[in-house]
């Protein structure tokens, strides 16, 4: 025999049968009508979570026998979405005030463009009540408030037309004393995608003295500011959670991060480790060079490392890469001293003067001929000669450093060639790889 | 197998291979390369990746998804960490695992974006109001990246916490030939379930020092974060007994198990009379500097930190016993060394503790602490 499940007739926490609000606080009645809304949709306690704000309305959950989230002022949007994204079937729902709107408000514009599929209930009594009636984006111009006594002189945030241009889902604006809010509500919830209710209410212990405000005052501030109430948007957009599960069905199942080994082919007769440096200009292809130079290393069964430097603007001034080469595992991977160092333009050249301080006679410079002579280091100089290979600005590097593999006798060519043609797209492969046949007639 | 790969690449695999199946995270150099990757990769684990529209929403969702039962990670650098910081104090008040990959970066404020540091070091312990323990592991090799990260995984499931990563430009995105068959595989910890049935007091524990047993959102029983002040039913409380023990709580769930939260590698050799504390990328320089003044026939002990916090006091007190010099390099003002001075003050006789400081966005090179050994 089936029996039926019982039907869930209040979804408040019984224990806490009392709200902690000040008398006639429009929290009561807007939590009252969230209670309504749940029972009418009867959602399973299990798979519904509150998640509050801070503030007054920041204590609601502990009211209620669902599953909640208490976080940070102005950051519920936040917590919501990452439970949503989670788990797209769960139903999240959050509470906050209009001091959470307007510190979290990048978080409000994110959720209605991502149309994420949770319901934000902004309970807006127009101040700050849990500090003391301060103002908030909401405050209406010449709202009196602990912090504006003379007048509020900033201009209301229209929340419902900032998220309905921004791709919200359902939009609603009303007052705690709506009738239909308890539909509204499950009607929100029930909405697929971004949906948001910007409910006035009373804050009977600062905003209502202050302004002497009442129920009327409060429908009347509406009109007068020309803010439309009712259902202000209904809109059928893909859901963010669900859209992501869709788009990316594709590549489930496929592993993360596979291993890329680069096995040992060549032999390489270098005994010392040596600290190579390109120094070159962005867009000149040193830092694909120093890839290849490490790569080769490592079919040659070198050990490498690589760091790049280069300006954040990545398509202008320097590039300057740094390899180091080793029989044993690299520690230390800078270069405070290089055995090699190659010059190849004026936007490196001016990278390097420590460098070239520190160099001495074991070690090498290698330099293109127009920059020879603005070179003053101890270390030996060799100048390329480019004139029986003339080198284009984009095959420098490749051309420098390939004669250098062979010069140095770093490991053999063919393994910086087969580096070459493993790690650069085809074309680009085949153009450098007639660099690299070049190369030997410029040292 | 050989492969070429950075400390960035190491880290998403290390994520991975402890079960992370949610990341959001905000652009930032030097952490991006972090991001890009569990972006492009979680959905081949039916994983999610996003970015947020700033940090303070990317730890937000990684908050979120935590408490549904993910295993969430987010990296940033500096500038984001700062933003950061008030949600590291809701997941240690909410008792949330997650593990943050903090990419250290020359600061304050906008600082060096591509330049090396490890100022960091002393803004990880406090990072966020309250003054509570956090625990930070710190790689210093890319094998480690690996390893590090499960262990991250791990000890945010086992103490239901945020675990730092406190990596370094360097470490990110230079790219090594290492060895990957040799990547340790650590076994899996997860968070240790609600029992099922009956109600479920979400912050109920026997002890001070327990942890709490976790219940999903979403799951068969009903539960509660809270970031205020709470009783052990996750309920807002002043009440002096529940909020001493709430604290207490807090304070000794990490404290009591110092023991188990030491990662330190030791490499003494007898009869030194110089140490060398170090940590992270300068660790490198370190031990390479220990190789040569060995080779050169002179003594050296080096001690590597893994852990940075909880400060590994018993590694530390054990390697200084009879040492009397200790060499502390770092890329900052000396921020690890002042708490080696604070051990140093315990120990009879007491060594001398000396740093190698460096700011310039340059690297410490085993000279620099080589010399220091020298002088011994
Ligand atoms: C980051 C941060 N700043 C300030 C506060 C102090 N604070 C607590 S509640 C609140 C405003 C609450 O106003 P509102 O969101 O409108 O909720 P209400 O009290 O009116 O229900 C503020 C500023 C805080 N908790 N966190
Ligand atoms: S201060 Fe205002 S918002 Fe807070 S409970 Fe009182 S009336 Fe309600
Ligand atoms: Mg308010």
């Amino acid at each position: 025999m089936q029996i039926a499940p019982l039907e869930i007739t209040t979804y408040r926490n019984l224990e806490r049968a009392k709200y902690p609000f000040c008398p006639g606080c429009g929290h009561t009645f807007v939590l009252d009508h969230l209670n309504a809304a749940l029972v009418k949709l009867q959602l399973d306690p299990q798979k519904t979570v509150i998640v509050t704000d801070i503030g007054c309305v920041g204590m609601s959950d502990q009211y209620f026998d669902v599953n909640a989230f208490h976080g940070l002022h102005g950051r519920a949007i936040t917590y919501a979405t990452g439970i949503k994204l989670a788990r797209p079937e769960l139903n999240v729902v959050v509470l906050m005030g209009d001091g959470g709107l307007g510190i979290g408000g990048a978080h409000l514009l994110s959720a209605a463009r991502r149309n994420i599929g949770i319901t934000v209930l902004v309970f807006n009594n127009l101040n700050f009540g849990m500090t003391g009636g301060e103002h908030s984006v909401t405050t209406p111009h010449g709202g009196v408030t602990a912090s504006t006594r003379g007048g509020n002189l900033e201009r209301p945030l229209d929340v419902c037309a900032t998220v309905s241009v921004n791709g919200a889902s359902f939009v609603y604006r009303g007052t705690a004393f709506d009738k239909e809010l308890p539909d509204r509500i499950a009607e929100a919830i029930t909405t697929p995608g971004f949906a948001l209710l910007d409910i006035w209410e009373l804050c009977t212990a600062y905003y209502v003295p202050n302004n002497k405000f009442s129920k009327n005052e409060l429908l009347q501030t509406m009109q007068t500011l020309g803010l439309p109430s009712g259902v202000l948007q209904r809109m059928d957009n893909p859901e963010l959670s669900r859209a992501y599960r869709e788009q990316n069905v594709g590549a489930l199942g496929r592993t993360p991060l596979p291993p890329e080994p680069i096995e040992k082919k060549y032999d390489s007769a270098l005994a010392a480790t040596t600290r190579i440096v390109l120094a070159g200009a962005a867009g000149g292809k040193v830092k694909s060079t120093a890839s290849a130079l490490a790569l080769g290393a490592m079919y040659s069964g070198l050990w490498a490392t690589q760091r790049d430097d280069y300006p954040t603007t990545v398509m202008s001034g320097y590039s300057v890469s740094e390899v180091i080469l080793s029989r044993d595992e690299i520690l230390y991977m800078g270069i405070a001293k290089p055995d090699i160092l190659v010059i190849i333009t004026p936007e490196g050249l001016t990278q390097v003067p420590r460098q070239l301080r520190a160099m001495d006679e074991t070690q090498t410079v290698y330099v293109v001929p127009e920059l020879a002579d603005q070179i003053e280091t101890r270390a030996r100089k060799i100048i390329f000669n480019f004139e029986r290979a003339a080198a284009g600005k984009k095959s420098l590097a490749v051309m420098t450093t390939a004669a250098i593999v062979r010069h140095a006798d770093l490991y053999p060519l063919a393994a910086f060639r087969e580096a070459i043609s493993a790690g650069q797209r085809a074309d680009i492969a085949v153009e450098n790889l007639k660099a690299v046949d070049a190369s030997e007639r410029i040292l | 197998m050989r492969e070429f790969i950075d400390g960035a690449e190491a880290i998403a695999r290390g994520a991975f291979a402890a079960g992370c199946n949610f990341f959001a995270g905000y652009p930032i150099t030097p952490a991006t390369p972090i991001l890009l990757r569990m972006l492009r990769e979680l959905p081949k684990t039916s994983g999610v990746g996003i970015q947020g529209e700033d940090e303070i929403a990317s730890i937000g969702m990684c908050l979120g998804a935590a408490m549904t039962g993910a295993k969430a990670m987010t990296a940033t650098s500096g500038p984001g960490l700062s933003l950061y910081s008030e949600n590291i104090g809701l997941a240690i008040t909410g008792e949330v695992p997650l593990v943050i990959v903090d990419v250290m970066r020359l600061g304050p404020a906008t600082g060096g974006a591509t330049t090396v540091s490890q100022g960091d070091v002393q803004f990880l312990r406090w990072v966020t109001s309250g003054g509570f323990p956090i625990i930070a592991l710190c790689p210093s090799s890319i094998a480690e990246c690996y390893s590090l990260t499960q262990h991250a995984f791990n000890l945010a499931e086992r103490f239901r916490a945020p675990v730092f990563i406190a990596t370094d430009k360097e470490m990110m995105s230079a790219q090594q030939s290492v060895n990957t068959d040799a990547f340790e595989k650590i076994e899996i910890i997860n968070r240790v379930a609600a029992p099922a049935g009956g109600e479920f007091v979400p912050y109920q524990t026997k002890k001070l020092a327990d942890i709490p047993a976790f219940a999903p959102i979403g799951g068969e029983q009903l539960t509660r974060l809270t970031g205020s002040m709470h009783d052990e039913r996750g309920m807002l409380t002043k009440k002096t007994s529940a909020v001493n023990k709430t604290s207490r709580h807090l304070w000794q769930k990490i404290q009591a198990h110092r023991d188990e939260l030491e990662f330190t590698k030791l490499d003494a050799q007898e009869g030194a009379a110089t140490l060398v504390v170090s940590y992270g990328i300068t660790a490198r320089s370190a031990t390479e500097a220990v190789r040569h003044t060995r080779a050169a026939g002179k003594l050296a002990s080096s001690l590597i930190i893994q852990s940075l916090w909880p400060l590994p006091k018993r590694a530390l007190r054990e390697s200084m016993r009879g040492i009397s010099r200790v060499i502390v390099p770092e890329l900052n003002f000396g921020q690890y060394r002042q708490e080696v001075e604070r051990i140093a003050l315990s120990l009879d006789p007491r060594p001398e503790v000396i740093g190698v400081d460096r700011v310039d966005g340059e690297l410490i090179t085993p000279q620099e602490i080589e010399e220091l050994f020298g002088r011994g």
